[in-house]
């Protein structure tokens, strides 16, 4: 289980920009950062190496900022082996919200995060059918 | 009661009170002010009534009338009697200017000292005064009635919230004097500073200046641990203490003795009985600076009918929820910026700050609310968020009945005011998107 932080956003110029600038003043580095947006709003989401600072940091320069649980797997670098891991969630009748994936440095493959409502249920189910989630020092 | 004497004199009595006091206002404004004397010469009206339902042929007062005779041209007094100069905020067009003789000053202390006291203020109280001082007349009218009756006063004017907050804790303060918009930044900076503004001596607080909705007042009162007491002045009649509520919170006791209340059909402009709306028009009896002789407020409400359980006999207006100036009329339908407050406060998720924009596109005027997300809200997921927007959006259609754009926006992004709040941000002048 991964902490990710979900800022609140306008669709402004210059918005997402003061976003990153505060969390690099703050010497947070980030893992991944996903925007999703709609016509007049955005969600920005990001994972990175002190949740807790980065957190902090915005909240200092005005951002709202809330904390959510999300998956993180380690998934291997093969046809179908994203399937693998969503197939384990479907049987048993978990919904993704919303998911991305990110590529770490140095990495074989490909670090998949997934929002699911039951998040405790999906790491001991993903456990149960052999996928290995990460713990927020591995990402 | 500050004054029981007036406060709670027999209707009958108090009648003949306002219709000695109304035929030497007629006369003395007849003799000193041009423009009352053209008018009722126009409308063949002497300068007497035997009866105060005669006055109903006396030509109204309006704005403009004060704005043509600025700076002076309304006074009822050489300049020398004046002591004081207040002016109104100017915020729907050229401001005016408003004289006061010492005795006007003496009267005006008197109606502020009543008004706190209905509050449930009295000498051993902590006035903490957060209205401007200056031009505007809410700060120096609510300085003095709190210090004629008695109270601890602080004198410290509008601005500089996080001090509000450090005096309001360190004073020991009991009665908090400001805007409706101001009070709840107020409370919001209260919790940022980790303060928890319910465990205060606060009891009271006496909020006016701009219109407010009783989801606002719920809002208040549950954020502060407080009454919330709705009072009404306007700069042109006195500015504050014209009427205020008593702790009944079911109506704002006008101060009768010194002021005549009519409540005029909007269209005929023929005085309507109590209890039916109407545009809301003032007399002042006693002010020697500058009277007014049914004065047209714009304002918009109507007298509740029946006695008040508090014992004043002076009748009571209602709420008033919104001036003719501030109505915003959308696509054919009069719009209130008070109404969307009130439909606001009634959703979970978002704050009590918004704002009406209106803009240019092509050739039509676009109104869109923007709308604060509450930071409390869980706003990870997209669908929470469009849901929110769908609600606001519904209800507000269904209060107004007619649809209005909505755009949430990021917490505390919306500017907090210190003094009376912006609820609209007209940017048509300036180009279209």
């Amino acid at each position: 289980m991964v902490k990710q932080l979900t800022v609140f956003l306008e669709n402004s110029p210059g918005r997402l920009a003061r976003l990153t600038r505060a969390l690099g003043d703050a010497g947070v580095n980030m893992r991944a950062l996903m925007v999703a947006d709609t016509a007049e709003f955005g969600v920005v989401r990001i994972i990175c190496d002190r949740p807790d600072v980065a957190k902090g940091a915005l909240e200092d320069s005005g951002f709202s900022v809330s904390v959510t649980d999300v998956i993180a797997v380690a998934v291997p670098d093969r046809p179908g082996g994203l399937a693998d891991v969503l197939e384990v969630l479907g049987a048993e009748d978990m919904n993704v919200e919303y998911a991305y994936c990110f590529v770490e440095p140095g990495g074989s493959g490909a670090v998949d995060v997934f929002r699911v409502e039951r998040v405790a249920d999906a790491v001991r189910v993903l456990g149960e059918a052999g996928i290995r989630t990460l713990t927020a020092d591995e990402v | 009661m500050f004054q029981p004497e007036y406060e709670s004199m027999q209707r009958e009595q108090l009648e003949a009170l306002q219709l000695q006091r109304l035929n030497e206002l007629l006369a003395r404004v007849y003799e000193t002010v041009p423009t009352y004397r053209t008018k009722f010469d126009e409308a063949g009206v002497a300068p007497r009534v035997a009866s105060l339902e005669e006055f109903a042929a006396f030509p109204f007062t309006v704005k403009d009338d004060l704005r043509a005779g600025y700076p002076y041209g309304m006074f009822a007094v050489p300049l020398r009697d004046i002591v004081r100069l207040h002016s109104s905020s100017g915020t729907t067009g050229q401001v005016t200017v408003v004289g006061y003789t010492a005795t006007d000053l003496d009267n005006w202390a008197d109606l502020m000292a009543r008004t706190i006291a209905a509050a449930g203020g009295a000498p051993d109280d902590v006035v903490q005064n957060s209205y401007g001082y200056g031009l505007f007349t809410g700060g120096l009218g609510v300085h003095y009635g709190a210090e004629r009756l008695g109270c601890a006063t602080i004198p410290i004017s509008g601005g500089n919230t996080k001090r509000q907050v450090q005096v309001m804790k360190d004073f020991g303060t009991t009665i908090l004097a400001c805007t409706p918009s101001y009070a709840l930044l107020i409370a919001e900076t209260a919790r940022e500073m980790g303060v928890d503004p319910a465990s205060l001596p606060l009891k009271a607080g006496i909020f006016g200046a701009e219109p407010w909705s009783e989801n606002t007042r719920v809002e208040i009162e549950r954020q502060l641990g407080i009454t919330a007491i709705d009072i009404y002045g306007l700069s042109e009649v006195l500015g504050p203490g014209v009427a205020a509520e008593c702790q009944c919170k079911c109506g704002l006791h006008v101060n009768e003795d010194h002021f005549i209340i009519e409540i005029v059909d909007t269209e005929t402009l023929q005085p309507v009985p109590d209890g039916e709306r109407g545009e809301v028009v003032f007399t002042t009896l006693t002010k020697q600076g500058i009277p007014v002789v049914r004065y047209r407020t714009r304002d918009i409400s109507r007298i509740v009918p029946g006695e008040c359980e508090c014992g004043r006999t002076f009748r009571r207006l209602e709420r008033v929820t919104g001036r003719s100036d501030d109505m915003l009329i959308i696509r054919g339908v009069n719009v209130f910026p008070s109404q969307i407050e009130q439909v606001l406060l009634g959703i979970p998720g978002v704050a009590p700050y918004y704002q009406v924009v209106l803009s240019r596109r092509g050739s039509m005027d676009h109104v869109e609310v923007h709308v604060e997300v509450s930071p409390d809200v869980s706003f990870d997921e997209i669908k929470t968020l469009e849901r929110l927007r769908a609600r606001v959006t519904a209800e507000i259609a269904s209060v107004l009945a007619v649809n209005i754009a909505v755009k949430l926006v990021e917490p505390k992004s919306i500017q907090r005011s210190e003094g009376k709040a912006k609820r609209v941000l007209d940017l048509r002048a300036e180009g279209s998107e």
